[in-house]
C-alpha cells in the first residue's frame, strides 16, 4: 500500500514577530561561536522553544533544581542551540556563553549535558530516550502527588527510534496525563525527506492508536502553539501529543527544507554575515 | 540467589520509599506481596528493555532507586546504549539484575548466553560490575546497593547454588574476599568470580591433595577491581590463575592482567587465564555440562593450573 501523504502544509503561519527574528539571531551567534552547528534542525524549534519558556513552563532560573518545576526534555538534542538561546534569554546562563559553544572548556556542546548547563533535565543527543526518561519521571510525580507536567521534545527523525514507541506504549499503559510528547515534525531528517527516508505518516493516527490524545499545530504559529499548550492535558485518562508542522531551517529563506542544512561546519564570517542577513 | 535477590527488593522496599522494582516480562506473581504492598513501586512493563532502563533512569533523576530484573543477555547488550547513556553517563543508581549470568541458561542456546556481559559492563564509566558467589552474599551485596552512588550491574547465578560465603569474612562493594589462604608465599593464587569461586575452592582441594599450597581470592567486584588484593596475592607467588564464566575478552582474567602488567612490570608472577573462548557456546545440555565443555569444571581448573605448572618448571 502506497504510503499515505502528510496533511498538506498550507498552514497560514504568521510572518515572524520580531522576538522570533531575535531569537533566531541568538541562534546565529551561538553558531558563529562554534562555527558550527545544526542550523535546521535548532530553527525549526524556535518558536516551540519559545512559547515553552515564555508561556508554558513553571521554573526558577535562579534555582535550576527547583522541585516545583515543570520538567521539560529536549530529546532532540542535536536541536540545542534552540534552548540554549531560552536558557541565555531567561537568566539560567549568560549571554556570552553562547559565543563559547562547542569549545573546548564550554559547558555548551553540540548535544546538552544536564550536570554542565542549568536549566537541562537530561543529557539528550542519542536520540529515542528522552520520552522513557519522561515515563519515569511522569510516574514520579504521580507517586508524590505532584502537580509538575513532563514534556518531551522529539524530533521527526528522532521517532524512527524503535524506542521510542516502546516508552509510547508504556506511557498509554499507564495514562500518563501529566506526560506531554511534542514533535518538531519539520519532515526533513539528516539523509532527506522524511517522507522517503522513513515516512511517519500516518503520524496522528499512530498517536492516537498508541492511546495518547493527539493534536496538531502550526509549530511556526505562537499563538496557535499558546493555546495548545494551554488545553494540556488534552485528555484526562490519557498522556497528550502535539505534533508541531514545522519547517527545516525556519526563517533561514535559503537554509528552508534543505537537507543540507541539518548540519553545518566551518561556519565562516561569510556564512554568518548571510544568515544574519536574512533575517533581516 | 535470584529469589534472595529479589527477596531483598521487597526487603529494602521496606525500609525505604525511593527503592522500587521494573521487570519486563518476567514470572506471573513474581514479587506479589511487593505489588500488593507497594503496587506504586512496582513496575512489570513488558518486552521493551529500552524503555525500561530510560524509564528507570528518569525515576532515578527524580531521586529513585530502581531495581532493573530481566534476563542477563538483555538488561546488556539489548540495550547497550541505554545503559551507556541513560544510567552512565547521568551516572544515577539504578541496579541492573541480570538473570542467569555466563552459562546458566544453557539448554536455551546462544541468544540466552551471557557470555559477554561482565565484559561490556566493565567498559562503561560509572559502572559498577558485581558476580557474587551465593545467595547468602547475595543479601549482603543487596544491603550495601541502597547507599551505592553510581549504576550497579548484579549477575545472577542459577540458584541453588552451594553456600561458600561466611559472615565472619564481612562485605564491602570493591573489597576482595580471601577465601582460602596458603601457608607460604611461594602458592598457587586462583582468583575468581561468581560461582567460579566455588568450582575453585574445590580445584584448591584437589591441588592441595597433589601437596600443592593453594589460596583462593574472591572478587564478587570485578569493578571496581580491588587492585590491592589482586597486587598482594600476586607477589612473589608461584602463580596467578584467573578464573571467570564468561569471555576472557575484556572480561575478569582481563582487568586483573591490566593491574599486573601494569603494577608489577617486569616481576610479573606466572598467568593463567581460564574463562571462555572467543566464541558463541554450540552445545545445550546444563550448566554443569557446559563447564566441563569449557574446561571449567574444578578437576579441569586444578589439572590446567598442574599443567601450567610443568610447562612454567620446563621454560625455566
Amino acid at each position: 500500500m502506497a504510503a499515505q501523504a502528510a496533511p498538506a502544509l498550507n498552514l497560514a503561519t504568521p510572518p515572524l514577530d520580531e522576538r522570533s527574528k531575535h531569537l533566531r539571531r541568538l541562534v546565529v551567534r551561538t553558531l558563529h561561536g562554534g562555527e558550527r552547528g545544526h542550523v535546521g534542525s535548532s530553527m525549526s524549534l524556535v518558536e516551540i522553544m519559545r512559547v515553552l519558556y515564555d508561556d508554558v513552563l513553571r521554573y526558577r532560573a535562579s534555582e535550576p533544581k527547583w522541585p516545583g518545576r515543570d520538567r521539560m526534555i529536549l530529546s532532540k538534542g542535536h536541536g540545542c542551540i534552540a534552548q540554549y538561546v531560552m536558557l541565555a534569554e531567561k537568566g539560567f546562563i549568560p549571554y556570552e556563553t553562547l559565543d563559547t559553544f562547542c569549545r573546548r572548556d564550554s559547558i555548551l556542546g553540540g548535544h546538552p549535558e544536564a550536570a554542565k548547563i542549568p536549566g537541562v533535565e537530561a543529557s539528550t543527543g542519542a536520540l529515542g530516550h528522552g520520552l522513557s526518561y519522561g515515563v519515569g519521571m511522569a510516574l514520579a510525580a504521580r507517586i508524590e502527588k505532584r502537580d509538575t507536567r513532563v514534556i518531551v521534545v522529539m524530533g521527526d527523525g528522532e521517532i524512527n527510534e524503535g524506542s521510542v514507541w516502546e516508552a509510547a506504549l508504556c506511557a498509554g499503559k499507564h495514562k500518563l496525563t501529566n506526560l506531554t510528547a511534542v514533535i518538531d515534525y519539520n519532515k526533513v531528517q539528516s539523509a532527506g525527506p522524511t517522507r522517503e527516508i522513513q515516512d511517519l505518516e500516518p503520524l496522528l493516527d499512530k498517536w492516537r492508536a498508541f492511546n495518547f490524545a493527539a493534536v496538531e499545530v502550526d509549530g511556526h504559529d505562537v499563538e496557535a502553539l499558546r493555546r495548545v499548550f494551554d488545553r494540556l492535558p488534552l485528555a484526562t485518562d490519557r498522556p497528550s501529543a502535539i505534533i508541531c508542522h514545522t519547517v527545516k531551517g525556519k526563517g533561514i529563506a535559503f537554509a528552508e527544507n534543505d537537507a543540507n542544512w541539518h548540519h553545518k561546519s566551518k561556519i565562516a564570517n561569510d556564512v554568518v554575515a548571510k544568515l544574519y542577513a536574512a533575517l533581516e | 540467589m535470584r529469589q534472595t535477590c529479589l527477596n531483598m527488593v521487597y526487603d529494602l522496599g521496606k525500609r525505604d520509599k525511593r527503592v522500587l522494582f521494573i521487570g519486563s516480562d518476567l514470572s506471573p506473581g513474581l514479587l506479589a506481596d511487593m505489588k500488593k504492598e507497594m503496587p506504586e513501586r512496582w513496575y512489570m512493563e513488558g518486552i521493551t528493555e529500552a524503555n525500561v532502563i530510560g524509564m528507570a533512569a528518569g525515576f532515578a533523576m527524580e531521586g529513585y532507586i530502581p531495581y532493573v530484573n530481566t534476563i542477563a543477555t538483555f538488561i546488556t547488550r539489548r540495550c547497550y546504549e541505554q545503559v551507556a547513556v541513560d544510567l552512565c553517563l547521568h551516572d544515577l543508581p539504578v541496579r541492573l539484575i541480570g538473570n542467569g549470568g555466563g552459562l546458566v541458561y544453557a539448554p536455551l542456546g546462544p541468544t540466552h548466553l551471557a557470555i559477554e556481559d561482565i565484559a561490556i559492563m566493565r567498559a562503561l564509566p560509572n559502572m559498577t560490575v558485581t558476580a557474587v558467589c551465593d545467595a547468602k552474599e547475595m543479601v549482603r551485596l543487596m544491603n550495601c546497593t541502597l547507599d551505592w552512588p553510581n549504576p550497579i550491574y548484579i549477575r545472577l547465578a542459577k540458584g541453588g547454588d552451594p553456600i561458600v560465603s561466611r559472615d565472619e569474612n564481612g562485605f564491602a562493594i570493591g573489597k576482595a574476599i580471601p577465601m582460602r589462604r596458603a601457608r607460604s608465599r611461594r602458592a598457587i593464587v586462583l582468583m575468581a568470580t561468581g560461582v567460579m569461586t566455588t568450582n575453585c575452592l574445590a580445584a584448591a582441594d584437589l591441588l592441595a591433595k597433589d601437596g600443592h599450597d593453594v589460596s583462593v581470592v574472591h572478587f564478587h567486584t570485578i569493578k571496581p577491581l580491588d587492585e590491592e588484593a589482586v597486587l598482594e596475592f600476586s607477589r612473589d607467588v608461584e602463580l596467578v590463575a584467573t578464573v571467570e564464566e564468561g569471555t576472557m575478552i575484556g572480561g575478569f582474567g582481563s582487568a586483573v592482567t591490566d593491574v599486573l602488567v601494569e603494577k608489577l612490570g617486569s616481576s610479573l608472577p606466572a598467568l593463567v587465564r581460564i574463562g571462555l573462548p572467543d566464541a558463541f557456546p554450540h552445545k545445550y545440555g546444563l550448566q554443569e555440562e557446559l563447564f566441563e565443555v569449557y574446561g571449567l569444571a574444578p578437576a579441569q581448573i586444578a589439572a590446567r593450573v598442574s599443567k601450567s605448572l610443568k610447562v612454567k618448571d620446563k621454560v625455566a
